[in-house]
């Protein structure tokens, strides 16, 4: 619509209408391009390696092409792959659980910060944000959550220590914030109480908040191998991300073993990166569907700060 | 009663106007107070119910961040897991003395404060320059520029677990691309601490860019037509059109990201220095970082003094100098700053 205005300003006209491909431009569009293939050319790699039989691997090395194709490693996994889907069900518990709670007590806590009028507005502020500033570090971490609250190789392990995101409670609070306060208060007249208010007022009105809030706090669950790092010892309650890396450190020890690796039938290179590459399908798909929501949640809390 | 939800999810706007109608003053002005007198009663019906409603949160963070951080007195005593945490004998600074007359501690503050600077300034500097770049592709192809966004976004979803996999299939001695394209034989990539400042730059900015891209595009697309549209009429060149009218409406952006950043450089991202390192001990020398070090002495050697002055020595210098990042910021622009 403005380039048709500037269109009708004859000495501008050459220059605001259509930018033509000029050298320029193309330059700008060749550089992008080229840095989008190389950030995608990890991701080839590795899908590329779970489709190479392992002579082809150990003689040529990774490709960005699959060297001799073959689906034999993914046939390996799927011969038995209860690992596979116990991994897969501990992540996904954790996730839909996690994410179900930690945005209902978040939201919660987020919906009395906003609320004008709320006496320890201001105090309870200062207590969400001075967790930001400070922290305990690891180690009193790690004796509370083993000693004193007994979660080693428990799933709690892996959901409570990131169900209130200091960052995330101030950034729904600016959502909240921004709601027509007349809607409360006209709730209120009807003598809708809080938590009434709440639920029927203000979540139903908040959907892309919670729902960008939400994807965040989803990927933090769905990605984390650190909570189970630390306090999971055993392997049937790995979550996906740390099963993949005791296979990493697994397999570099078989296979800086010559006599282990000749005893495995397994195609252990590529089987890892067949692993890999079904261990990143859910978060591509998630990337490709929900990155407005992403995209949506850092602008808002860039403007901010 | 029954319909509020319904009838106000759907339609706040007009159930505003309604509402307002009958009530003087209109709802802007009445936010926030209550019925005439009775605070009595304001406090059974507003306070306390809102009270309630955070408290939830409120006990979670006083579990899992209030009380690691009374934790801190581990740093001071001879921990003995048997006798708890305040059964062990003071000892007073005698962990940090330890910590610092070791070496340790000055090898690991400098890599995490090197290491940290390099990711910093070589993420904004690619971030501005991507974003400055699809800014100008914005008015023709807007779908190839999207389509450029997203890929550099999608690093940003993977896990640094997955990461390592991929920095492997690159670097790894017997079969990584790098080796088997250059024709370096068996390179061991991961014996070399020399390399590892540059190809961890390298992770961290495939990993950080996108997201940092998406926020200066913000900033660009919040400057508006009209002033770029001036300085054509001006006879502006792009170069010229970037260094006078974008960066610097930029700057305050910048300048409260990269003091946040600052103020958050004692704090080493886990995951990069030690996942895709493989954790190799022979690249200690230049990827050994405070939370690596914290980590491996509390598990690996069971060194809780060692591990908790650390940590400590982390803690409170993280905390200063995130306060006076934000103090700067705040002097800028209050509005960026966190508290």
């Amino acid at each position: 619509m403005r380039r048709r205005l500037t269109v009708t300003l004859p000495d501008r006209a050459g220059r605001r209408q259509a930018p033509r491909l000029s050298a320029g431009r193309l330059a700008v569009h060749f550089g992008l391009l080229l840095c989008a293939l190389a950030f995608l050319a990890p991701l080839m790699l590795v899908v590329s390696a779970s489709f190479s039989s392992e002579k082809g691997i150990s003689e040529h090395g990774y490709g960005l092409l699959p060297r001799e194709f073959t689906t034999r490693a993914y046939e390996y996994v799927m011969k038995d792959p209860s690992q596979l889907v116990q991994a897969y069900g501990v992540s996904i518990l954790v996730t839909v659980v996690g994410t179900a709670a930690s945005m209902l007590i978040m939201s919660m806590l987020a919906y009395a910060l906003a609320r004008e009028g709320f006496f320890a507005r201001r105090a309870l502020s200062f207590y969400v944000v001075f967790t930001m500033l400070f922290s305990g570090g690891l180690v009193p971490m790690y004796i509370l959550m083993t000693r004193y609250l007994h979660l080693r190789d428990s799933l709690l392990a892996l959901i409570l220590p990131y169900i209130v995101v200091p960052w995330s409670v101030l950034l729904l609070r600016t959502y909240f914030r921004a709601l027509p306060s007349s809607v409360i208060d006209a709730a209120r007249m009807d003598g809708a109480g809080e938590l009434r208010i709440f639920a029927q007022v203000v979540v139903p009105m908040s959907g892309p908040a919670l729902a960008t809030i939400g994807m965040f706090t989803m990927l933090t669950y769905w990605n984390d191998w650190w909570q189970g790092l630390l306090y999971i010892n055993d392997d049937s309650l790995n979550p996906v991300q740390l099963w993949l890396y005791r296979i990493i450190t697994n397999v570099e020890a078989i296979s800086s073993n010559p006599a282990l690796a000749q005893a495995t039938s397994a195609p252990i290179q590529s089987l890892r990166m067949a692993v890999a590459v079904l261990a990143i399908t859910p978060i591509i798909g998630a990337f490709v569907f929900l990155q407005r929501y992403f995209v949506r949640g850092i602008t808002v809390g860039s403007v901010r700060g | 009663m029954t319909g509020i939800a319904r009838r106000m999810g759907a339609r706040p706007i007009h159930e505003e106007r309604d509402r307002d109608e009958d009530r003087p003053g209109g709802g802007g002005a009445a936010r926030g107070t209550s019925s005439p007198g009775a605070t009595g009663r304001r406090w059974r019906s507003h306070n306390l119910p809102l009270l309630l409603i955070a408290l939830p949160a409120l006990l979670a963070l006083l579990v899992f961040y209030y009380l690691p951080m009374l934790g801190i007195y581990i740093a001071f005593v001879d921990y003995r897991p048997a006798r708890g945490v305040f059964g062990s004998e003071w000892v007073g600074f005698e962990n940090f003395d330890f910590l610092f007359r070791s070496g340790d501690g000055w090898r690991i503050t400098f890599n995490t404060v090197v290491m940290n600077s390099l990711f910093i300034v070589a993420t904004l500097v690619t971030a501005l320059a991507i974003a400055l770049m699809l800014n100008e592709l914005r008015d023709r192809w807007k779908w190839l520029s999207r389509f450029y966004q997203s890929i550099l976004f999608l690093p940003y979803f993977f896990s640094y677990v997955i990461v390592s996999y991929f920095v492997m299939a690159f670097l790894d001695p017997d079969r990584g691309l790098v080796n088997h394209a250059f024709g370096l034989g068996q390179h061991n990539w991961y014996a070399e601490p020399g390399y590892w400042p540059i190809i961890l730059t390298v992770v961290s900015v495939w990993k950080g860019v996108g997201f940092w891209v998406i926020v200066y595009t913000a900033g660009i697309l919040a400057i508006g037509p009209e002033l770029l549209e001036a300085a054509q009429i001006d006879g502006a060149s792009k170069w010229r059109q970037i260094y006078h009218v974008i960066l610097p409406i930029l700057t305050p952006l910048i300048i409260v990201q990269l003091l946040l950043s600052i103020g958050n450089i004692f704090r080493a991202d886990f995951g990069l220095f030690y996942l895709v390192t493989n954790n190799s001990t022979l690249l200690y020398p230049s990827t050994d970082v405070i939370d690596t070090y914290i980590y491996r002495s509390m598990t690996k050697f069971g060194d809780i003094g060692m591990a908790s002055a650390a940590g400590a020595y982390q803690c409170v210098v993280g905390f200063v100098l995130v306060v006076l990042a934000n103090w700067l910021v705040r002097r800028r622009n209050p509005e960026n700053a966190l508290f």
